[in-house]
């Protein structure tokens, strides 16, 4: 019974993994292909920095997401503590509900709508047709940032201790006061890891900025374009960086935390 | 059923990461008993009640259940039942599908299924509580769930794991009561684990005391209270005053400077030993007319006793006494051969039964400890 | 005094909240309305049916997406459930590496990942050239409604497993105990406890693929055959192609957001009448 497991566990792990060994394998192809081999070589990493057209499109990759991610982080974060604050039971699950929204809905969904949205109100008060551009993407990327910053920052706010607000108070702290010495270090953690999943999903998208971004193109959507022909090794050794950049993170912070956790027992 | 034993742990080890947890126990538990193991945390009380319950196995020696060996019989088909130190109640289910639990698994005709759970829930107070959620429960209403989902199975042997640790001292009380009722009531066999010393005297037919994965002692409470059989058990069970001392001859003992007649025997000639003096059994008389004489430290007025430290020849006494004293007041101490019981020394001589850094907060808040 | 102190709360409330409902009414509520305007309005303005109505030739793309996406659902739970429960009983430290593995493909875009998975399986793909090497036959691996719900399930399995192990890891040991202390075999603890205790994140994983899955369109297009295409290469289509029609495109929208409105609303049912199992643990 636990062989068995272990097998299907490693099956699984393997069908998962095969098609990202063979992304990083070809990444370092010789040739121009992606399924057969020929030779080993870095020349798609070393296009990858030379290629201009990259580089304009990784440019506008890195500006859309850090600015869709600050902003949605300022707004989530008003937005949480608003909702923090909402005593009316029905205005905090309407709320709620509205914000769920982005997280349920199809991101095919999400798209579309606002991309009827910017034309119907491009045509209606621009008087243009062509309005999609890096405005559009960018409020794109903000509304479906928002919800994560949000739901990242409310648990916190909610785990909080309301007596440390009061006791700041009584010490006289006024509101404002109050809120920036007391509630908000506690909040930090939440803020941070909302960013850095703002960040990430931005980076991550292509649905949705394939519906909002016209002629402003950032990777994701040059990815969607690049996949549906023979696609070109730069691809491969690009997300072959991602890829080896991320396990290393993540391996960093686990061995970290089961270190600390050892720790702890003894 | 042979020699009356329903329970039989022979030579039974048991190691976690080299360290050793049982030491080649050896214990018996009559039929219908009223067991308790009763140690501080880390004795191995709750490791020796699972392997009972079949969750561990040990690594050497054997259980065994009527007469017949179970080391290799999974929990599931044991005639045990156990009540589970947080009680463990199924959250998905109500109170009656908690009860009724075991009887589905068993495959029980769905028709037996209704009066059995009722009245379980009757034995234990519970009626009418069938469609409540547990986790809507109270604590005490939660133990008396545990108790009936266990029993309803009309186990052998009722395995409980610090089953009121949980209850504040009020509800714990009033369940120490109807645990003992439960018990004449079923004539089940019930093995309890605790850390309370009050608890396991008041409610048990027999400790069984444990320190260092051994046991120290086996008896019934009144002898384990009037005879510890070493300083550790002497310390743990009440307050104990444990003095070195030389057993000079049969019935006469030589401690603090002084020879005492009193009633212990068999030991050789001026042995080493301990001597445990209880302190309620201190006779306060005095100075001139004393066996020896103390000078009072320290007073604590605890309500229907007085509890004074009294420093004897260096060495800190604990005296209770219904007469008010007052600090650096010095007194004479009478003893009753009765008063004065000799151990022989042990592992534990000279770790316990000083009062000299004493005080209330030192002397441990047993709840404050978790479960090995 | 209490009144006016109560005010001016209410006022902070308001203040601190605009920004965020201004934000949300516009590109969250307002677009689903857009949405709902295009599906059922004319060119000029009036109201019409037609868009739904032509619909209708879309039957069997809506249904197919339906019927992909459910048995993409299923196989995904099958997969991901006994993947938990082993992940479960490993030690700790094993765990957070286990799980490490599972998220990391989740951080990979989608279509990368979709395209490596067609590159293996291609005709002229690394399996069947591996096959001819040590001389069997080609295999027809692509192209094929299973190549298109192999796709899905290899992309979205994560999303399933990450909540059925949340929920799992969860379970109080003690309560696996006293199971088995009541007469539990492995199976029974696994049908009698583990699964009514876990129905939450089997609930949420079954959104999570869901609602991808029945609005994908690159997995399908790229793995499947001709007679393959679904709801989300419709939409695409009639957006991004030469003749687009933004009326049909919103119409079929509102379809899927239908569909997944309704299959909200069972799931939610199905979690809540289960004995109360739904938001226990």
């Amino acid at each position: 019974m636990k062989t068995l497991g272990k097998v299907f566990m490693g099956i699984v792990y393997a069908v998962l993994y095969a098609p990202l060994l063979v992304m990083v394998v070809f990444s370092f192809n010789g040739a121009k292909s992606t399924t057969t081999m020929n030779g080993f070589s870095f020349r798609w990493y070393a296009n990858l920095f030379a290629d201009r057209a990259m580089r304009g499109i990784l440019a506008n990759t890195l500006l859309v997401s850090v600015c869709a991610a600050v902003l949605a982080t300022v707004l989530g974060v008003i937005a949480a503590y608003g909702i923090y604050r909402i005593r009316s039971k029905p205005l905090k699950s309407a709320v709620n509900t509205v914000t769920n929204i982005p997280l349920v809905n199809p991101d095919i969904i999400t798209g579309v709508s606002l991309m009827l949205l910017f034309t119907f109100f491009g045509g209606l008060v621009l008087k243009r047709t062509a309005v999609l551009g890096f405005a559009t993407l960018l409020i794109a990327h903000i509304t479906f940032d928002t919800p994560y910053v949000i739901l990242n920052v409310l648990p916190r706010l909610y785990g909080s201790d309301a007596s440390l607000y009061e006791a700041a108070m009584d010490l006289g702290c006024t509101k404002t006061r109050a809120f920036w010495r007391v509630v908000f270090p506690g909040i930090v953690p939440g803020i941070f890891s909302g960013f850095i999943m703002a960040f990430t999903l931005s980076l991550d998208d292509f649905i949705i900025s394939y519906y909002t971004n016209g002629h402003y193109n950032i990777l994701a959507t040059s990815l969607y374009t690049a996949v549906k022909k023979p696609i070109s090794p730069e691809y491969y050794a690009l997300y072959s960086l991602i890829f080896i950049t991320i396990m290393l993170l993540l391996t960093a912070v686990n061995v970290l935390e089961i270190r600390s956790e050892k720790k702890k027992l003894k | 059923m042979k020699n009356g034993n329903i329970v039989e742990l022979k030579n039974v080890t048991l190691s976690f990461d080299g360290e050793k947890i049982l030491d080649s126990l050896d214990l018996s538990v009559r039929d219908g008993e009223f067991v308790t193991f009763l140690g501080r945390s880390g004795c191995g009380k709750t490791t020796t009640l699972r392997i009972i319950a079949g969750f561990l196995t040990p690594d050497e020696g054997d259980v065994f259940f009527d007469g017949v060996r179970i080391n290799d019989v999974p929990p599931y088909k044991r005639p045990v039942n156990t009540i589970f130190q947080r009680y463990a109640l199924f959250p998905h289910l109500n109170v009656f599908e908690n009860v009724a639990f075991g009887l589905r698994v068993s495959k029980t005709p769905k028709e037996e299924i209704g009066p059995k759970v009722r009245d379980m829930l009757r034995l234990v107070n519970l009626e009418g509580y069938e469609t409540r959620k547990v986790t809507k429960l109270s604590g005490g209403q939660q133990q008396r769930v545990a108790i009936a989902r266990a029993l309803v199975n009309r186990p052998k042997v009722l395995l409980l794991d610090e089953p009121l640790s949980a209850l504040d001292a009020k509800l714990r009380k009033d369940m120490q009561v109807e645990l003992k009722r439960i018990q004449r009531e079923t004539g089940i066999t019930f093995i309890f684990v605790t850390h309370d010393q009050e608890e396991a005297l008041s409610m048990s037919d027999t400790v069984v005391v444990m320190e260092n994965g051994k046991i120290q002692q086996i008896g019934a409470p009144v002898d384990i209270y009037n005879e510890p059989k070493n300083a550790f058990v002497a310390d743990f069970i009440g307050e104990s005053n444990i003095i070195d001392g030389i057993m000079n001859k049969d019935d006469t003992v030589t401690f603090a400077g002084h020879t005492f007649v009193c009633v212990d025997e068999g030991f050789a000639h001026d042995e080493p030993v301990d001597v445990v003096i209880r302190p309620e059994d201190v006779d306060i008389v005095p100075p001139s007319e004393g066996m020896v004489k103390g000078r009072i430290t320290q007073a604590t007025f605890k309500g229907d006793y007085y509890e004074l430290i009294v420093d004897v020849r260096g060495f800190k006494w604990m005296v209770q006494t219904t007469d008010a004293y007052a600090e650096d007041q010095t007194i004479g101490i009478a003893l009753d051969p009765d008063a004065i019981h000799v151990m022989h020394k042990s592992e534990f001589s000279g770790l316990y039964g000083d009062y000299s850094t004493f005080s209330d907060d030192m002397d441990g808040d047993p709840e404050a400890d978790d479960e090995e | 005094m209490k009144s006016k102190s109560k005010r001016k709360i209410s006022l902070g409330s308001v203040f601190i909240n605009a920004p965020y409902f201004v934000w949300a009414a516009l590109f969250i509520i307002i677009p689903l309305g857009v949405v709902l305007i295009y599906a059922f309005s004319d060119g000029e303005g009036g109201f019409t049916l037609s868009n739904m109505a032509s619909l209708a030739d879309y039957g069997g793309v809506i249904l197919r997406s339906l019927w992909y996406s459910v048995l993409a659902t299923v196989i995904t739970l099958l997969i991901a459930y006994p993947f938990s429960y082993v992940v479960c009983r490993l030690r700790p430290a094993s765990q957070k590496i286990a799980n490490m593995f599972v998220t990391l493909p989740m951080w990979i875009n989608l279509l990368i990942k979709t395209y490596c998975l067609s590159s293996l399986m291609d005709g002229n793909g690394l399996i069947n050239q591996a096959l001819a090497a040590i001389g069997f036959g080609r295999l027809s691996l692509m192209n094929n409604t299973g190549a298109v719900i192999f796709g899905m399930v290899y992309n979205y399995l994560p999303y399933m497993i990450l909540p059925i192990y949340n929920v799992m890891s969860k379970i109080d040991v003690s309560l696996l105990e006293a199971a088995e202390d009541l007469g539990c075999s492995t199976a029974a603890r696994v049908r009698r406890v583990v699964l009514p205790l876990t129905l939450p994140g089997i609930v949420s994983g079954i959104i999570m693929v869901f609602v991808p899955s029945v609005s994908t369109f690159y997995i399908s297009a790229k793995m499947g055959g001709t007679g393959d295409f679904m709801i989300g290469d419709l939409i695409e289509g009639q957006i991004h192609n030469q003749n687009s029609n933004l009326p049909v495109a919103a119409a079929l929208s509102t379809v899927l957001m239908a569909i997944i409105l309704v299959s909200m609303l069972i799931l939610n049912r199905f979690s809540k009448t289960d004995e109360g199992g739904s938001m226990l643990v």
